[in-house]
């Protein structure tokens, strides 16, 4: 997707008085626009590129404003190697699923197809880490069709065991270790997503590219 | 020559081991921690000579007794809960002298929920990613505190206060009364949704933690207005998920988010959400 203007590529908010969200078009422009920031020496102790949006965080109030004058210059400039595209060249990992989520039969009835249906569905694709967040390890994984987009739970649980293989918008996620969480849950891997003694500690870095097989329950 | 260290006895419902935490990770999914009422932290430390970085122990509902294997100094501050160090009854607010084989018991807090107790020196376990933090969502840093656990303490690096000095006078209770600034999503709650936080009388849920402070109270009207791409959140960011409820993320909060964030607290009002208790009354306010 280009950015909708060549004008004005990114739209800056307040997010309290240290913070600041810039909106960009997508996740490839918004990893793009923290490569250019952290480049530049942006004064934030922390940048978080998201699905639509870089999150400045730890901003001294006075770097408030010569940041938002550092965001203005941005034109949607590719990353250094000119690819604006995550997809492509990394690593496949595979994930043996069984698939007994609780939300797995509200997943199909939301998809109008069987519970078996929505396996193949899952399965079948070849889905991309985009970005990190939520979590250690937890990778958002792009390549859900759009018109198969499945709305967050209402209320989130409290705790999601890890392993939880879920479903949220058009994000796929594996929950690294147990937290709350508001995604709808299709099964379970015993892969092990987090460990801060392997270089890099997350199994799906962004770029790794990843595939669902169905598995027996041990 | 002793080697510094603290022996745990007890800990009451939950103890760890908090420092400033481990800011510059969260675009690897990792939150960043760190004491919870940071003023109440970096006076604890102050008091005993250490810097402000130094890791500490916070102590939820009070329950924790050390023995300290060389003479040292510690200090107590937060909710205030009655200390004894040895026999004796001690002051919070002031550096104690804590000798060799001495015991340190802290108990509940006649108001607040964390207390943190300094040692001239420091905690030191191994840090991990750069913090000696506990992080309780993300198991990242050292295991939660255990009886049977040994700590290690770093050497002094300064005097503590002097012990003339009269003990810090506690701050008090916390009001409740949480400042806020307007949060980056509001049009997706309506544009009356900052007024109505601001008019509706809250309590603190049952289920008020490091992550999070969960609010009870009537919903907030526009909360269900749809999806939201997940995005970086804040500390102190007031979270609306579809219930209506709000959510005010605390130090062990998610990096990232999906539900729209209506308020963010103010840095200088986070403090008291370390110490409301569930069933508290919470109202917010506009910062000005």
């Amino acid at each position: 997707m280009e950015p909708s203007s060549a004008a004005d590529p990114v739209h800056v908010r307040a997010f309290g008085p240290t913070a600041l969200l810039a909106e960009v078009d997508d996740a490839a422009a918004a990893l793009a626009l923290a490569t250019w920031l952290r480049e530049r020496g942006v004064a934030a102790a922390d940048v978080v590129p998201a699905a639509r949006t870089v999150l400045l965080d730890g901003l001294d109030p006075a770097d408030v404003g010569p940041t938002r004058a550092l965001l203005a210059g941005w034109r949607g400039q590719p990353i250094a190697g000119g690819d604006r595209r995550p997809a492509g060249g990394g690593p496949v990992v595979e994930l043996a699923v069984v698939y007994d989520g609780p939300d797995l039969d509200d997943v199909a009835d939301l998809w109008g197809v069987s519970r078996e249906e929505a396996m193949a569905r899952h399965t079948g694709l070849e889905l991309v880490s985009v970005f990190c967040g939520f979590a250690p390890g937890f990778a958002y994984l792009s390549g859900l069709p759009a018109q198969w987009a499945v709305p967050r739970l209402g209320t989130p649980r409290t705790r999601v065991p890890p392993g939880s293989v879920a479903l949220a918008d058009t994000w796929c996620g594996v929950y690294p270790t147990a937290s709350p969480g508001g995604w709808r849950l299709l099964g379970r891997t015993s892969a092990s997503l987090w460990d801060v003694d392997r270089d890099p500690p997350a199994l799906l870095a962004p770029g790794t590219r990843v595939r669902f097989v169905a598995a027996e329950a041990p | 020559m002793s080697v510094r260290a603290l022996e745990v006895l007890a800990t009451g419902p939950l103890c760890t081991v908090q420092d400033q935490g481990r800011p510059g990770l969260a675009h690897l999914g990792v939150p960043r921690a760190g004491a919870l009422d940071r003023p109440a932290a970096d006076l604890a430390n102050r008091l005993v000579g250490n810097p402000p970085g130094a890791a500490l122990l916070e102590v939820v509902l009070g329950g924790l007794e050390v023995r300290a294997t060389a003479d040292t100094w510690v200090a107590v501050t937060g909710a205030p809960a009655p200390v004894v160090v040895g026999r004796r009854p001690a002051a919070p607010g002031r550096a104690e002298r804590l000798p060799a084989g001495a015991v340190l018991r802290l108990g509940a807090p006649r108001a607040g929920v964390r207390s943190y107790v300094a040692v001239a020196g420091g905690i030191d376990v191994a840090p991990v990613l750069g913090s000696r933090s506990t992080d309780t969502l993300a198991g990242v840093g050292p295991p939660v505190l255990a009886p049977g656990q040994r700590l290690g303490l770093g050497p002094p690096a300064g005097p503590p206060a002097p012990v003339e000095a009269p003990a810090v006078p506690p701050r008090g209770t916390p009001t409740g009364v949480l400042r806020v600034h307007p949060g980056p999503r509001l049009e997706r709650l309506g544009p009356q949704a900052l007024a109505e936080l601001c008019a509706t009388a809250y309590v603190v849920g049952a289920e008020a933690d490091r992550v999070g402070l969960r609010l009870d109270g009537p919903p907030l009207t526009h909360a269900d207005a749809g999806e939201l791409p997940s995005e970086g959140m804040v500390l102190g960011s007031v979270q609306v998920p579809p219930s209506g409820r709000p959510v005010v993320f605390l130090a062990d909060h998610p990096p990232t988010g999906g539900y729209p964030v209506v308020a963010v607290v103010d840095p200088g009002d986070l403090w008291q959400c370390a110490q409301l208790r569930p069933g508290d009354p919470v109202r917010f306010t506009r910062a000005r």
